[in-house]
C-alpha cells in the first residue's frame, strides 16, 4: 500500500526481521485504526483511565465543584437577603426619624407659641400695673394740685382781708375786726 | 521504492501507528503501554488538573481555571438536565466524564506530535457499547418490558406500526454505530486532512520553484486547524448530547 509510511514500513522491516514476522501482514495491509491487534490493548487502558477518571469525577471532583456552587449560591441569597434587611431596617429607621422630626418640630412650634403668649400676657400685665400706676400717680398729683389751689385760693382771701383792714386802718385809723370783714367778704364774695 | 525516495514523502496515516512502549501481556491478551494509552492518561490527567487540582481552594470567589472548571461543569449539568430532565441528573458524573474526557482528549490530539486517542474506532466505540449498555440495562431495571415502548410511538395507527417499529429497532441498533463512528470520523478526517496539508507544504518547499507556492496549503492549515479546534469541541458535545438523548430514552421510554 503505497499511502502507508516509508519510514514505518522501514521500521516495520526491521522489527520484522527481529521478532517472529507476524505483524508484517498488518503493517503493510490494514489501516492503524482498524487494526484488530491493537484493540485490546486500548480498550484494557481505556478502561483503567476512564473508569479511574469517573470515579474521580463522581466521588471528588462532581460533589466539590457542585457544593462550591452552591455555597455561592446560598452565600449570595444569605448576603442579598442581609442587605434587603438592612434596606427595610433603615427604611423604618427614616421613617422612624421622619416622624421623630415631625413630632419634635410640633412640639418647638408649641412651644414657640407658647412662649409667646406667655410673653404677651405678661408684657400686656405690666403694661396694666404700669398704667395703673401711672394713673394712680396722675389721680394723686390732680388731688394735690386741687388742695394747693383750694389753699392757694384760702389765703388769697385771707390777703384780701388783711388789705382791706390795712386799708380801712390806714384811711380810718380805726381797728376793724378781721373777721366780720372776712364773713362780711365772704358773704359779699358768695 | 528505496527508502531515501520514501522517507521524504510525508505519510498521513502514520500519525494513528501504535507505539508498544511498554510491552506486556495479561493471560495471553495484550495489554502493551502504549503512546494511545499515554494520551489517554495525559487527557485523564488534564481533566484531574483542571476539576480536582484547580478546585482544592473551594473559593467562593473563583480564579480563572476554577472558574473553567465551574463552567464546564455548569454547561454539562446544564445539558443533561435540559435533554434528560432532572431525573437525568443521575448519569450527569457519567456524562460529565465522557465530555470532559473526549473534549481534553480531542484538544490534546491538536497539538503538533501528540497523540488522537479518539480517532482509534476501538475507542469510540467502546464509549459508544458503554452508552447503549447503559440506556438498556437502566430502561429495563426502570421499566421492565415497558421500556420496549420505545420502539412503539404513541398515537400511531396499527398499520403504521407494522413498518414504523421495524424502524424503530434498526434505528436504535445503528445508534452505537452512528454514535462511535461520527466522532472517529470526524477526528481521524480532520488529523489526515492536516497531515496532507502539511505534506503539501513539505513537498512544495522540495520542487524548487514550486517553492513559491508553499505559504498556501501552510495557510489553508491555519484555517483548518481553526476548523479542527471547532470540531475537537463540537464533537464531544455531541457525543455527549447524543449520550443524554439516549439516556433521556431509557427514562422516558414513551415518545
Amino acid at each position: 500500500m503505497a499511502i502507508i509510511s516509508s519510514a514505518f514500513a522501514a521500521e516495520g522491516e526491521q522489527t520484522t526481521h527481529e521478532s517472529v514476522g507476524a505483524g508484517e501482514a498488518h503493517h503493510e495491509g490494514a489501516f492503524p485504526p482498524f487494526q484488530t491487534e491493537n484493540f485490546a490493548p486500548q480498550i484494557f487502558w481505556l478502561v483503567i483511565i476512564f473508569g479511574l477518571l469517573y470515579v474521580l469525577m463522581s466521588r471528588i471532583a462532581l460533589p466539590r465543584v457542585g457544593g462550591i456552587i452552591e455555597n455561592r449560591g446560598a452565600k449570595i441569597a444569605a448576603d442579598l437577603g442581609a442587605a434587603r434587611d438592612m434596606q427595610s431596617k433603615a427604611q423604618a429607621a427614616a421613617a422612624a426619624n421622619d416622624e421623630n422630626l415631625r413630632r419634635r418640630r410640633d412640639e418647638a412650634q408649641a412651644i414657640g407659641r407658647d412662649a409667646q403668649h406667655r410673653i404677651a400676657a405678661e408684657t400686656a400685665r405690666q403694661r396694666a400695673l404700669a398704667e395703673s400706676q401711672a394713673g394712680e400717680k396722675i389721680r394723686a398729683a390732680d388731688e394735690r394740685i386741687a388742695s394747693a389751689k383750694t389753699t392757694a385760693l384760702g389765703n388769697v382771701e385771707q390777703i384780701a382781708v388783711d388789705a382791706a383792714a390795712a386799708i380801712v386802718e390806714k384811711l380810718t385809723g380805726a381797728k376793724i375786726d378781721q373777721s366780720a370783714l372776712a364773713k362780711d367778704g365772704a358773704t359779699s364774695s358768695h | 521504492m528505496n527508502p531515501e525516495e520514501a522517507a521524504a514523502k510525508p505519510n498521513p496515516i502514520e500519525q494513528f501507528e501504535l507505539h508498544r512502549l511498554w510491552p506486556f501481556e495479561i493471560n495471553g491478551v495484550e495489554t502493551s503501554f502504549t503512546n494511545a494509552s499515554l494520551f489517554m492518561l495525559l487527557a485523564a490527567l488534564g481533566v484531574v488538573a483542571l476539576m480536582v487540582l484547580a478546585t482544592s481552594r473551594k473559593a467562593i470567589v473563583p480564579g480563572r481555571v476554577q472558574a473553567m472548571a465551574e463552567m464546564l461543569y455548569e454547561f454539562v449539568a446544564g445539558m443533561v438536565r435540559q435533554t434528560a430532565g432532572t431525573e437525568g441528573m443521575k448519569f450527569f458524573p457519567f456524562v460529565f466524564t465522557l465530555f470532559s474526557f473526549i473534549l481534553i482528549a480531542n484538544l490534546i490530539g491538536l497539538v503538533p506530535y501528540t497523540y488522537s486517542v479518539t480517532s482509534q474506532i476501538v475507542v469510540t466505540f467502546a464509549f459508544a457499547v458503554v452508552v447503549i449498555s447503559l440506556v438498556v440495562l437502566y430502561g429495563l431495571y426502570r421499566h421492565g418490558f415497558g421500556f420496549l415502548n420505545l420502539f412503539v410511538p404513541h398515537g400511531v395507527p396499527l398499520p403504521v406500526l407494522v413498518v414504523l417499529v421495524p424502524i424503530e429497532i434498526i434505528s436504535f441498533l445503528s445508534r452505537p454505530v452512528s454514535l462511535s463512528v461520527r466522532l472517529f470520523a470526524n477526528i481521524l478526517a480532520g488529523h489526515i486532512t492536516l497531515a496532507v496539508f502539511g505534506g503539501f507544504v513539505v513537498m512544495l518547499l522540495g520542487a524548487g520553484v514550486w517553492a513559491a507556492l508553499a505559504p498556501i496549503p501552510l495557510l489553508a492549515i491555519v484555517a483548518l486547524y481553526a476548523l479542527e479546534l471547532l470540531v475537537a469541541c463540537l464533537q464531544a458535545f455531541v457525543f455527549s448530547v447524543l449520550t443524554c438523548v439516549y439516556l433521556n430514552d431509557a427514562i422516558h421510554p414513551g415518545h
